[in-house]
């Protein structure tokens, strides 16, 4: 009876029920499957279903347009929406201008801040450059100050009259021009002060896991240092070196905040600035049309990156083990490389940091730091002791505004890290406890659709979905309402906190839970009893990350917003559209503390910035 | 008391054909190794029988009673299979003390309180571990650490006890320890186990029996002693023995009634009733043989002992290591490696007398690599025939 595969198995098998119930005992009886099929119908409910729905919205004539479209019914198939942005007069100004504006920015950002990451993370991998300790401690703080606040310091020190107020330059009598203030220059600044850090952090990573015996071997063969970073050196870092690139192209292309601040103002559109202008105003089905579009220009690179350099990746972890590394002595170059690090870190951290501060204590923004000019009004005055009369409202601390921010962004970010941590354990376990199995694979395939978004282009997604009634009203419109903000940020979680889920499930072997099994615990009580407590710190220090992430993010809710659900981003946001720049300094200066303070403490937990890139 | 009998199980990971139609009965208070390479498929038998993997095709039974029936999707929870099993890794859990290792079963059981403690501390005494009830497993060492495993393992008075590759994390000499400790846990539960190994002196040192793996299938299942003196075929010769066995390349007739074989260290015949007959044996033609030859079965003398198989050889190397001292020698062009007891030494190039014993030899058909004549089981090398 020797058969070879289970097919001819099954085939010489007879029809039995106690068969078909045992089988279906044995799958309903298991809890694990149990949690596999809800993992899998929230992932298709919460990822697939908003995809679609938003697709399909594109192609559906919508309330507001029907006077614009002769005829036409609402819910008739149309290809108004798309014809609107890829095929009218206006499609020149509304897509052609602001994907060429994403694409100049997105390729000058990438060219700029690769090289400068991946420079920086040799200087502090292989290079004998002095205060190592100290600058290493550094360097990633400035990608924890949050991009928009950076635009906001941007703002301080360019701003001009078309702002309102002046910034530290105009203030000072020196004039500056628009194309230094705002526009793509701008933009491209702040976000290579930003995006450096993915170079930095693949780059350093990959650096850090090459054996140094395979370039001293180079040494021994004759190759001299030039030689040895060129034919050894490089070749073990191009997969990184890819992949930071190909990840800063499409972050870059699908960045709101930075854009807005620096671009609005003199009508300088990218993708997802004028996208969110046609999902507030309308045809919203226009601005889906584009989020769409986003997406596919953001996935199709990350598919790009995988396609390129998915077989190679490989080899950037060979001699994980080489832990002693010798290395490479800079020289003479020694004191020029310590003067640029200088001159990154007192651009990208000081001058923002030092700029948000004073400003926030200006009476005047622009007017100097004497201190007739400098007041603690923006952070406790009274409205009735107001210095200057752009002050419209009493300062920070006794703000209800900001209170009510305040209270909005610690709910937010405890409860949607809270959430999304619990489910990312959920779905780490189950990805590595079904790794080859078909449900591991569809459940890592669904969590990942979301890190493919633009936060933008998600929101939107989660706009087209709960802007009005679904199921035949049982589930309420939730536009408008904090649920919606709170769904829509654990949903774009979910990629960081399962994969920090996944390291952590990793780490509890299968033996533990077998062992456990085999003295008869039941699968909640081997969850109970031996998961749970050894996944508690992992558990921590994802929901940590995840905490941090959430509170600074500005890009993904500023969609959904209204004014009750302010937090303290789209609070900070909206005051210096206001022309208040001192009280949204402040704020930013608060989120930035925050931030911080709660970096530090995961970093205490054993958790990393590096792991909630994104 | 507990017999345990797999039939025709299959196991497919995909299209990957792990277990092929194993077939194997363990009696009650046996000790069974299951010996093979990595990647053979024994420690997945070993899971089949645990119950945490379910095999696609075939039965299981203990005790007749129905564990496994693929063909009606039937498969019994492991806990209630009244087994316990010792993984590789030991798979302690790090956040519980020994102590609460090992009673976590019994807490699962809803085992009184004092009944706890006192097994507990009985499987604690009988690994002789007692004194650590209150350590993490991080504060013991790996030999402590496979103790607490194996008494977790026991405490719950299994039938069955499955271990897998248990001492492979140990160190030579606790790894000798250990053996011993195995043995007498054996014998004085006289539970029935099931070991899984590729360590060939673990299976020969312990086992009473033992089943010999080859690419998912069960090649041969026998006595220490069987599998040592007549493995099946050429794979499983070179992989038990240390030293390995010499294999030397031979011409063979056979006429129906005896094998006569012509070899570069001699020429023999061999009679019918020592042969494998229902292996493919050509007749009345010459054909390829391999001839098997243990190194402690080649008797070296330095003068002639005038014994019918005696033949001349010369001295290769040889390498003295004390307790025993292991000897290349030529004959014909040909090398074959002897083993003598204790020390002795020999000059290069020194001619010696080296006595055979064919009745002892294994010989295997070169073409399948089958044993086609059975060695002469013997306890002692002397010399006689």
């Amino acid at each position: 009876m020797a058969v070879s595969s289970v097919k001819e198995l099954k085939k010489n098998r007879h029809f039995s029920w106690t068969r078909i119930k045992n089988q279906f005992l044995g799958i309903v009886g298991n809890p694990f499957n149990v949690i596999v099929f809800f993992t899998l119908i929230i992932l298709f409910v919460l990822i697939i279903i908003p995809l679609l729905i938003m697709v399909q919205n594109t192609f559906v004539v919508a309330k507001a347009e029907l006077r614009s479209i002769p005829g036409a019914k609402i819910g008739d198939y149309t290809l108004y929406y798309w014809k609107y942005l890829l095929a009218s007069p206006l499609t020149k100004t509304i897509f052609w201008e602001p994907l060429l504006h994403s694409l100049i920015i997105g390729i000058f950002v990438t060219l700029i801040s690769v090289p400068l990451g991946s420079i920086i993370a040799w200087l502090m991998v292989r290079t004998d450059i002095p205060g190592k300790k100290i600058l290493s401690s550094m360097i990633l703080i400035p990608y924890m100050i949050p991009s928009w606040c950076k635009a906001l310091s941007w703002l301080s020190v360019f701003r001009n009259e078309l702002s309102g107020s002046y910034g530290l330059l105009t203030g000072h009598g020196i004039p500056v021009p628009d194309w230094l203030a705002y526009g793509p220059f701008a933009i491209i600044i702040v976000m290579c002060m930003h995006y450096y850090a993915f170079s930095y952090i693949m780059v350093s990573g990959s650096l850090r896991s090459i054996n140094s015996e395979l370039e001293e071997m180079g040494e021994i063969q004759g190759a001299n240092k030039v030689q040895i970073l060129k034919s050894i050196t490089l070749p073990l870092v191009l997969p990184a070196f890819l992949s930071a690139t190909i990840m800063t192209i499409s972050k870059s292309i699908g960045t709101y905040g930075v854009a807005a601040n620096l671009g609005n103002r003199i009508d300088y559109y990218v993708l997802a600035t004028r996208m969110k202008e046609f999902i507030n105003d309308s045809p919203k089905g226009v601005g889906y049309a584009m989020s769409i579009l986003m997406i596919l220009l953001a996935s199709g690179t990350i598919f790009a990156n995988q396609k390129l350099i998915g077989t190679r990746k490989s080899y950037a972890t060979i001699g994980g083990k080489g832990t002693r590394r010798n290395l490479i002595p800079l020289g003479k170059a020694k004191v020029p490389m310590m003067v640029f690090l200088i001159i990154f870190l007192f651009i990208s951290m000081f001058l923002p940091l030092f700029v948000l501060v004073m400003e926030s204590f200006q009476i005047v923004p622009g007017k100097g730091y004497g201190l007739n000019n400098l007041s603690l009004y923006a952070w406790i005055g009274k409205i009735e002791n107001a210095p200057n009369p752009a002050f419209a409202q009493n300062g920070l601390f006794r703000n209800s505004e900001f209170g009510r921010a305040t209270w909005n962004t610690i709910k937010l970010s405890v409860l949607g890290s809270l959430i999304t941590a619990i489910f990312g354990q959920f779905f780490g376990y189950v990805t590595t406890r079904g790794r080859g199995k078909w449900y591991g694979k569809s459940t890592e395939q669904m969590i990942f659709i979301p890190y493919l978004m633009p936060g933008v282009a998600f929101s939107a997604i989660y706009f087209a979905m709960f802007s009005r009634p679904r199921l035949g009203g049982l589930i309420p419109s939730l536009y408008g309402t904090f649920a919606l903000i709170l769904l829509c940020s654990v949903v774009k979680h979910f990629p960081f906190a399962s994969r920090s889920g996944s390291s952590n499930m990793m780490q509890i072997s299968v033996e533990l839970e077998e062992a456990a099994d085999l003295a008869g615990a039941s699968f909640w009580k081997r969850i109970g009893k031996i998961v749970i407590p050894l996944a508690k710190g992992g558990f921590v220090s994802g929901f940590l990350l995840s905490f941090i992430s959430i509170a600074k993010e500005l890009d993904l809710i500023a969609l959904l917003m209204t004014p009750s659900n302010y937090t303290l981003s789209f609070l900070s946001f909206d005051y210096s559209k206001e022309a208040m720049p001192q009280v949204a300094d402040a704020i930013c200066i608060v989120i930035i503390l925050f931030i911080l303070i709660g970096n530090k403490i995961a970093g205490k937990l054993g958790g990393e910035v590096s792991k909630s890139m994104g | 008391m507990s017999r345990i009998v797999l039939e025709h199980i299959d196991k497919f990971y995909g299209d990957n054909h792990v277990l092929k139609d194993i077939n194997l009965t363990i009696e009650d208070g046996d000790f069974m190794t299951l010996l093979g390479p990595s990647g053979c498929g024994k420690t997945t038998t070993l899971r089949v029988i645990s119950g945490l993997e379910k095999p696609q095709g075939g039965k299981m039974t203990m005790d007749e009673r129905t564990i496994i029936d693929a063909d009606e999707a039937f498969y019994e929870e492991p806990s209630k299979r009244g087994l316990n099993l010792v993984f590789q890794s030991y798979a302690l859990w790090p956040h519980m003390t020994v102590f609460d290792n090992v009673a976590f079963g019994l807490k699962i059981k809803k085992m009184k309180k004092d009944e706890i403690e006192k097994t507990v501390m009985r499987s604690l005494d009988t690994m002789r571990i007692a004194e650590y009830r209150d350590r993490y497993p991080n504060e013991l060492s790996g030999g402590q650490q496979q103790r607490v495993a194996i008494a977790r393992a026991i405490a719950s008075s299994p039938k069955l006890l499955l271990l897998d590759e248990p001492l492979s994390n140990l160190d030579a000499r606790l790894r000798i320890d250990m053996r011993a400790e195995l043995k007498r846990l054996h014998k004085e539960t006289g539970t029935t186990i099931i070991y899984v190994t590729h360590d060939q002196v673990e299976a020969l040192t312990m086992s009473t029996r033992i089943a010999l793996f080859k690419e998912g299938e069960i090649s041969q299942i026998d006595t220490p002693l069987g599998i040592y003196t007549n493995p099946i075929d050429l794979q499983a010769a070179d992989f038990i023995g240390n030293p390995r066995i010499n294999f030397i390349d031979a011409k063979a007739t056979f006429d129906g009634e005896k094998l006569t074989v012509k070899s570069p260290i001699g020429d023999y015949d061999f009679a019918k009733d020592k042969m494998k007959l229902d292996e493919e044996i050509p007749q009345d033609r010459e054909f390829d043989v391999v001839l098997g030859l243990r190194p402690e079965l080649v008797d070296i003398f330095t003068e002639d002992p005038q014994h019918k198989n005696t033949i001349l050889a010369e001295v290769y190397a040889s390498q003295p290591a004390g307790s025993e001292s292991l000897v290349t020698l030529t004959v014909n062009g040909i090398d074959f490696l002897a083993k003598q007891i204790g020390l002795v030494e020999y000059d290069m190039n020194q001619k010696v007398y080296v006595v055979l014993h064919p009745s002892r030899m294994n010989v295997y058909n070169k073409e399948t690599g089958r044993l086609i004549k059975f060695a002469k089981v013997k306890h002692h090398a002397g010399i006689d025939d």
